[in-house]
């Protein structure tokens, strides 16, 4: 992985009908990184995607390829390939002439053409598809024949626009794993565009969350996960308690009526907080004086560990456990020093990270509706 | 069963309003006046064979130009919003509302000798042009008549293209004109195709376009078959003997078509 960039966005800012959709947005992507941009839908990930192919003019600043600014290159000028979201295979074609149609166009030999197509599907598992009409493929092969279309062209970088989202959840980790994979194998910068935050966090050298057009967070997946710089980038990466808290001095933090010893410093005396801690770090134990307690309300058995709430002077928790508990039980709960994460105050401060309104019937409606939105 | 109780009724008007006539035309081609089996008829339609060929070459003609003017306006409608694009399907039907007779009648007053277009041309001093009652006439007639019929099959086709189709063949490098030739047009084939055939059949059987426009020098078999059945020379085996044979000949042309495009479909990434 070089360590100059390959790709980079400078000061990128779009409107759609006078409607922002990417704010000042600045991102270097190094030579053979797998970079994944993440974010809820409207987020601008897409859109950003669409820039670096070409297929979207920013209205403001300027992108950078291997140095040269290539802003004005129209699309089939650019040394990027694409694997759209919908694979956008061409109907017309077979297998073979789908993958050999960039070749084609750039007036490859027969021959050459011949060995890459075979090389290409080879390394899809396709092997003996050739002649297959692209009508008559599953939409995992689909996937694999749009794979290997973009990468016979020997791209410098490739983007994958949400390219698993339509394939069901076994099939979506075989090609996490697979893509991975052939990243590894070629050496191609990916740029991978997701909405689900664990496919992000398995596949990624660098994750980029996205929020409202503008970049929340750029960093590995551990620290994405470990250190969430504001209260949207821990609620969007696995479930979170944020909680208000006030920060008295280096190691020491307030939150829920009680000082708490942790590992995190450099904020003002006194400076409010937002607290966050992962579900899975806080442990069960008996009630004492020296521990947070309160009565669980609520329990649900996900099959690793069981996800339970518990209301703690009305604020509700949420802890995933292995063990079970009692609805209506009393528990304590024990926060270790470094399982605690400061994060400093941010226009998402008091929006997320409360269970209050949690039950099950509520996400599997949002999860409907998200659903709907989707295939609209 | 339920579904073949539904389409009965399409079946029996079927059965009445094609196949019986159909038959009929058939038995009138191989019947004399007196109702016995002859061929003569058949053996007749030969003597005709110069309107054979001035009717599928003024068709064809007609429909080649059809085809140039119609699938970039296809093309354009296609890529316009879509509030745009109901106003300007309307506007390309607009004509049809109007009755086919009044128009060819309106074409009749602009092209003739001191016509519309030639008053104009007097008035402003340049040389005035024999318009009407030549093959130009004709082909212009079918061509104002039957453009819709090539447009719309060609713009519906058009819309349901998948741009993201597009897209990609220009993210793997195709310019404007490969994106055309390789992925564009070859999509668009169906619709060319339907649109041909619309208008390749009524222009090879136009009757009123060629008599109104053509005069008596540019018969057409539609010309033709209307004096067997109407005119003076009324022979009505003779007509449909004509018309039988001008089908055979239609059903030739649309399955040679049909096989260029069966071709085209497979074979379309192996063109350039």
């Amino acid at each position: 992985m070089g360590e100059k960039p390959i790709l980079s966005l400078q000061g990128i800012t779009v409107a759609f009908d006078g409607e922002r959709v990417l704010q000042n947005l600045n991102l270097n992507i190094r030579d053979g990184e797998f970079v994944t941009l993440l974010g809820p839908s409207g987020c601008g990930k897409t859109t950003t995607l669409r820039i670096v192919g070409g297929f979207v003019r920013p209205d403001e600043g300027d992108v950078f390829f291997d140095g040269k600014k290539i802003t004005d290159l129209p699309p089939h000028k650019r040394e990027v390939n694409t694997i759209f979201q919908k694979y956008a295979l061409f109907p017309h074609l077979n297998v073979y002439e789908n993958v050999a149609f960039g070749m084609r166009v750039h007036k490859k030999s027969e021959k050459e053409i011949r060995r890459t197509v075979h090389e290409m599907l080879e390394m899809v598992s396709l092997t003996g598809f050739e002649r297959r009409s692209v009508h008559r493929l599953s939409g995992g092969q689909q996937q694999r024949v749009a794979i290997a279309r973009a990468l016979a062209n020997d791209p410098k970088v490739l983007l994958l626009d949400e390219p698993l989202g339509a394939l069901d959840l076994k099939l979506r980790k075989d090609m996490q794993v697979e893509l991975k994979k052939i990243q590894q194998a070629t050496g191609i910068t990916f740029i991978f565009v997701t909405h689900d935050q664990e496919e992000a966090l398995s596949m990624s050298d660098t994750v980029v969350v996205m929020d409202k057009g503008v970049i929340r967070q750029i960093g590995t997946p551990q620290d994405i996960y470990n250190e969430p710089k504001n209260a949207f980038v821990a609620d969007f990466i696995g479930e979170s308690n944020i909680l208000d808290g006030v920060m008295h001095e280096d190691f020491l933090c307030e939150f829920a009526g009680r000082r708490f010893p942790c590992v995190d410093d450099g904020f003002a005396a006194h400076e409010r907080v937002d607290v966050v801690i992962r579900p899975e770090d806080i442990d069960v134990v008996a009630p004492s004086a020296d521990t947070l307690t309160g009565t669980v309300t609520n329990v649900t058995f996900k099959g690793v560990h069981y996800e339970i709430i518990v209301d703690v002077k009305g604020f509700k928790w949420m802890i995933q456990s292995t063990d079970y508990q009692e609805v209506g039980a009393e528990i304590g709960l024990r926060i270790r020093p470094d399982d605690i994460h400061i994060m400093k105050k941010s226009e998402y401060s008091g929006m997320f990270g409360d269970y209050s309104t949690f039950s099950d019937e509520m996400e599997e409606d949002m999860a409907a509706a998200e659903e709907a939105e989707k295939q609209e | 069963m339920k579904a073949k109780a539904v389409s009965a009724p399409y079946l029996v008007w079927m059965a009445i309003f094609i196949i019986v006539p159909m038959l009929l035309v058939a038995y009138f081609a191989f019947t004399d006046s007196g109702g016995a089996f002859t061929l003569d008829n058949i053996a007749q339609v030969g003597q005709y064979s110069n309107v054979f060929l001035r009717s599928i070459w003024l068709g064809a003609l007609s429909t080649v130009v059809c085809l140039l003017l119609g699938y970039p306006v296809a093309a354009i409608v296609a890529h316009s919003s879509l509030k745009r694009q109901s106003v300007l399907i309307m506007l390309v039907m607009l004509p049809m509302w109007m009755n086919f007779l009044l128009r060819t009648y309106a074409w009749m007053t602009l092209l003739e000798d001191s016509g519309f277009i030639n008053s104009f041309l007097a008035a402003v001093g340049l040389p005035t042009l024999h318009m009407i009652n030549t093959q130009g006439a004709v082909v212009l007639g079918m061509v104002y008549d039957y453009i819709p019929f090539m447009i719309l099959p060609v713009y519906s086709v058009m819309s349901k293209l998948d741009p993201s189709v597009i897209e990609a063949a220009q993210d793997l490098g195709a310019d404007g004109r490969r994106v055309f030739l390789r992925v564009t047009l070859p999509l668009s084939m169906p619709g060319v195709i339907s649109g041909v055939t619309m208008v390749f059949v009524p222009s090879v059987s136009t009757f009123i376009i060629s008599k109104m426009l053509g005069g008596g020098g540019n018969l057409m078999i539609g010309d033709l078959i209307d004096m067997q059945f109407l005119g003076t020379a009324y022979n009505p085996n003779l007509g449909s003997a004509i018309s039988l044979v001008l089908m055979v000949l239609i059903l030739i042309c649309m399955g040679i078509m049909n096989e260029f495009d069966d071709g085209e479909s497979q074979g379309g990434g192996m063109l350039l």
